[in-house]
Parts: C-alpha cells; structure tokens; sequence
C-alpha cells in the first residue's frame, strides 16, 4: 500500500512538521516502503483476540490523596525560551 | 585516603570497586577520577559521554547515565537538537535511586535521537564507536552506554530498551544488559519514546553488576502508576550449574534469515555447554511472534511516540524557531529540531492513528501483539528460559545501514517479540566472530529476572568471555 506525496502533507500538518521538498519526497519513498513492510499484520485474521494496550495486567495504582511539594515557578519557566511573568509567551495562535 | 593501587577500569567490576570503597583502599573520588581519566584517553575517538561530571557527589560506585534520563542540573538532550541547552530541575527516579545509593555520576551518555535507532549514528551529536572496531557501530540506541562499559570508560551504566536499544548494543560490545521486566523499574523522568515498551535497565561487564544494579533501581514508584513492586529479592546469583533450569530453544529464532553463521555457531556453541551445566534442553516454536513482530513494533512504538514527541513544540523548552503565528512557529521548531529518524517515526505513526487507519495498522497490531504475548506464554509452559542470539549479526560497518530504515529495523528481529510482551531478556556474550562479539540473548516470564542472572551467570562462567575489547588489553 503506497502513500501518495498529498497524504504525506496531510500527515505533516496532523504532526505540525513543515517539511521541506526534499524532504516530502523522500519520506514519501520511505513511508511507502515502511507501510508496505508493517502492513504484513492485516494477513491474520484476529477477529477474536482482543488487543493489548499494556503489558501488565494492571487495573487501578491508588496513592494517598496529600499535599507534596510540586515545582516553583522559576524551576518551571527555567527552559522556557520565553516568559512573561509566570506565562509562556508565544506568538498570536489567531 | 590515597593507597598505593593501580585501577584498571577496564578491569574492575563494580563490586570490586565497591569492596575497595569499603575497605578504604579507595576513595570514591579517586574511582570516579579513573574512570574520568580513561574518558581523557579513550573518548575522543570513541564518543561515548556527551557531556562528563567533573566532581564526584557521593561514597560509592560512579555510573553512566544515558542521556534520555532527566538529571537535575546536568543538560539531558534525548541525543536531540530539540532538547539541545535543555537542563532538568527534577531527577529521573532511577537517576535519584542511584544517588541514594550514593553512585556519582561520571556523565551522560550517547544515544540515537530519542532512543530510535539500532546504531547510535542518528545522534544530533554525532555516532559512538564500537571499542572493538572504531569502524563501526556500537549498536543502539543505547550504543554510548554500551560502548563505555566495555571500554572501561564506566564500570556500569543504565539505558532504556523499547525494542532493543540495551540487549542490542551489549551483544555488539560484548557486555551484560538486562531488559527488565515491563513495570518494574520506574520511567519517572525518563524521556518518553514509546510509553507501553519503554523500560529502563542496567549494563554490566558481569550479570552479578547487572544484578546488583538491577536491585538498586528496581521497585515500585509512586510516580509512575504502571510501576509494581518485585515479586522477590535480586538474588545475586552464585551457581555454576544449570541443573534443573529448562531452555526452550525456539527455532525461528535460532534460524531466521540474516543470522550470521558465527553468530549461529557461537550461539549454538553456548546452548550445548548449557545442556553440559545440566540444563534440560528443548527445541520449541514461536512462528508469528518473529514473521509479524517486526511489524507490529512498528506501528505500535511509532505511533506511541508521534504521542509522546507531541510536546516539543518550542513553547516550555528547548530551541524555538521564531515565526509570526504560533503554528507555524511549532511547525518550523519541530522541523529544525528533529532529525530523520524521530521525523519517520511521527509521520509513520501519526498515518497508523489517523482517521481512516487506526483499526487496519494500531488496532491489528494491539492484537498482534496479544497474539505474540500468548505464544510466548505457550512456551514458558515447558520451559524456564528462551534462548536465540541477541542480535543477528556482529557489529556493522558505520554508514552501512544509515540510509535504508528497513535494514537498519532489522537488527531488532530477535530482541523485539519478547518487549511487545513486556518480557524481561539479558544479553550474555557468548563468543566472538569475526574477532566481534556475539552476544546470547535469554528471555524469561514476566519477573523471572533471578532465573535469567542465575542462567546467565552459570553460562558467563562457563564461557570464560573476555569482555575486554582485544585492541585494548
């Protein structure tokens, strides 16, 4: 199953990369080859095995409900590359 | 207190190292002084540290951290320009667990660009160099880890395997590496590749280190909510018989297409002395957990990171890449600062959850993976350990699979099925080809940790490897 260059742009804006054209066309030829190759799993039928979405048999981690020292704002904003008081700064999303 | 002693820290296992601490003969400034001394010598050809830690902070044993885990106050970059200048203000558990134990750090070691990668060459920083070769590969992703022990450069070290990236680069170095069970050791402040794989374990010269620094880092954590406690002590092990121990040796593993024929013989050369050691050996079967592996890790673990690369957006840390709107300022950031390999991996995955594909490629790989852990549950019901080699071939050149992703995924075949099950695996080496080594790879049920060091160790024992890259004796 190949995936055409439109769908690659499609996928880019999904995972917010701006690509550049060299870089479109070959992830275009590398993404066709790797689905290729992972598509091999729609060959079993299992239809009735229920998916696994985690190793462990897990069902809930209780932990006590109590006050723990969390991060100061300083420690917080440390590698922030922009602050405004004890705001990220960044630029107009509108 | 200075003693008239000679380290040789291409030598010294971190017991005895810690047996000097104790008796005073040592200091641990002096041992982490080695060990730096040895980096001045050895790493600008082999590039195993990113960054070093000039002063020891603690009594004991010093320790190289992979640089995916967060170190308060040490730059932790994921091997990526992304998190380049990126210095945390929290320790990763592990990283905290060690410091208790009063482990300095030496410094934090190479990786490929976010744990992805079988080599170590995708590193924004440049690849590491296998001690053996300097021509080529340390394995990955976990290669400076690696490469540092077995070049005496650290006594031991901790990495982080989703697929392969400790057992992989310790078969290639010629050291011990444990892929611990899935859950049992905290991935607080571990950089997040693949959330349901991600697993942090030690490296070795010797599986009783491996073991001993398995017991100081594993255990429940109240950070991370998929932690448990172990279900029994590390035992370091002492037996140097097999009597008892049942292995399972199952045969696509043991003849999949690409494995090296030295890498056979070592490999088979390690199961008949374990028959010798008095294990009861048997042949078995796990025919789609290695034909549909590959593929399910390949949806699974990409499409869990272009979730968790997600957060680097330019906004709380790392390098941004000015712009007038902030979409365009994310998409420019994440341009400049990934690399090929996680910009595959997002892609890939991204397209594997999106509308239209979700059921076809995540969905049937989930049930891939049930599929896997239920043959792998099949074969514990005769046997006690699985065997196969680690990976399928000896060291590669560098640069001989850095353009074809495919060939490059493939030196994971035989580490991976056994994660997607969340599997604990050790490497053991178990002999040279080609004058590289072979490392022997033993899987066990979840939490049979103790089974795999007291297997490994007999074997270790028995097969007198020295760990020691020949060039370096």
């Amino acid at each position: 199953m190949a995936i055409t260059r439109e769908e690659v742009l499609h996928v880019a804006k999904l995972a917010r990369l701006e690509l550049t054209d060299e870089e479109l066309e070959r992830l275009t030829h590398e993404l066709g080859a790797i689905l290729e190759a992972v598509g091999k799993v729609a060959e079993l039928d299992l239809d009735d095995v229920p998916p696994t979405s985690h190793p462990l048999e897990l069902v809930n981690s209780w932990g006590e409900d109590e006050l723990r020292p969390s991060l100061t704002p300083d420690e917080v904003f440390a590698n922030a590359p922009t602050r405004e008081g004890n705001l990220f700064r960044v630029p107009p999303a509108i | 207190m200075s003693a008239e002693i000679t380290i040789d820290t291409l030598r010294l296992t971190a017991e005895e190292g810690a047996d000097l601490l104790a008796r005073k003969q040592l200091s641990a400034a002096e041992l982490h002084g080695a060990y730096l001394a040895a980096v001045a010598e050895r790493d600008p050809e082999l590039h195993c540290y990113l960054r070093t830690v000039a002063e020891a902070e603690g009594d004991g044993v010093p320790i190289a951290l992979k640089d995916i885990i967060s170190t308060r106050g040490i730059e932790t970059t994921a091997g990526s320009r992304i998190l380049e200048g990126y210095v945390p203000v929290f320790d990763a558990t592990v990283a905290a667990r060690c410091k208790a134990a009063g482990m300095p750090i030496i410094g934090k070691t190479n990786t490929d660009e976010f744990a992805m990668g079988s080599s170590t060459e995708n590193s924004a920083y440049g690849p590491t160099k296998n001690p053996w070769d300097p021509t080529r590969v340390p394995g990955g992703s976990g290669g400076g880890t690696a490469a540092a022990v077995s070049a005496g450069l650290a006594p031991w070290g901790l990495g982080s395997d989703t697929g392969g990236s400790i057992k992989q680069p310790s078969s290639l170095c010629g050291n011990v590496g444990l892929r611990p069970t899935y859950g049992t050791v905290s991935r607080y402040g571990v950089i997040a590749f693949a959330s349901s794989l991600d697993q942090i374990g030690p490296v070795a010269r010797n599986v009783r280190d491996c073991a001993l620094l398995y017991s100081i880092i594993a255990g429940r954590d109240a950070r991370d909510s998929t932690t448990v406690e172990l279900r029994e002590p590390v035992r370091l092990p002492e037996d140097e018989d097999l009597t008892g121990v049942r292995i399972g040796v199952p045969k696509e593993m043991n003849e999949a297409e690409g494995i090296e024929p030295g890498v056979a013989e070592a490999v088979r050369r390690a199961i008949e002395l374990a028959a010798e050691l008095g294990a009861d050996v048997g042949e078995c079967s796990l025919p789609r957990s290695i034909a549909y592996g590959l593929p399910c890790y390949y949806l699974i673990a990409p499409a869990e990171a272009s979730s968790n690369l997600a957060r680097y957006d330019g906004v709380r840390y790392g390098p941004r890449v000015e712009a007038d709107g902030f979409y365009e300022m994310v998409e420019r950031t994440r341009d400049a600062g990934f690399g090929d390999e996680p910009k595959r991996r997002i892609m890939l995955g991204t397209y594997a959850l999106s509308a239209g594909y979700f059921d076809a490629y995540y969905g049937q790989a989930q049930k891939v993976r049930t599929v896997i852990a239920r043959e792998h549950a099949a074969a514990f019901e005769r046997y006690d350990v699985l065997v196969s080699p680690t990976s399928p071939t000896v060291a590669f050149e560098l640069g001989a699979k850095a353009t074809d992703p495919l060939a490059m995924y493939l030196s994971d075949l035989l580490t991976i099925p056994s994660c997607m099950a969340g599997l604990p695996g050790l490497n053991v080496p178990c002999g040279l080809s080609a004058g590289l080594p072979v490392g022997l790879q033993l899987i066990g049920p979840q939490f049979s940790e103790n089974t795999l060091f007291r297997t490994g160790y007999a074997l270790e024992r028995a097969l007198a490897f020295d760990p020691v890259p020949a060039r370096l004796r």
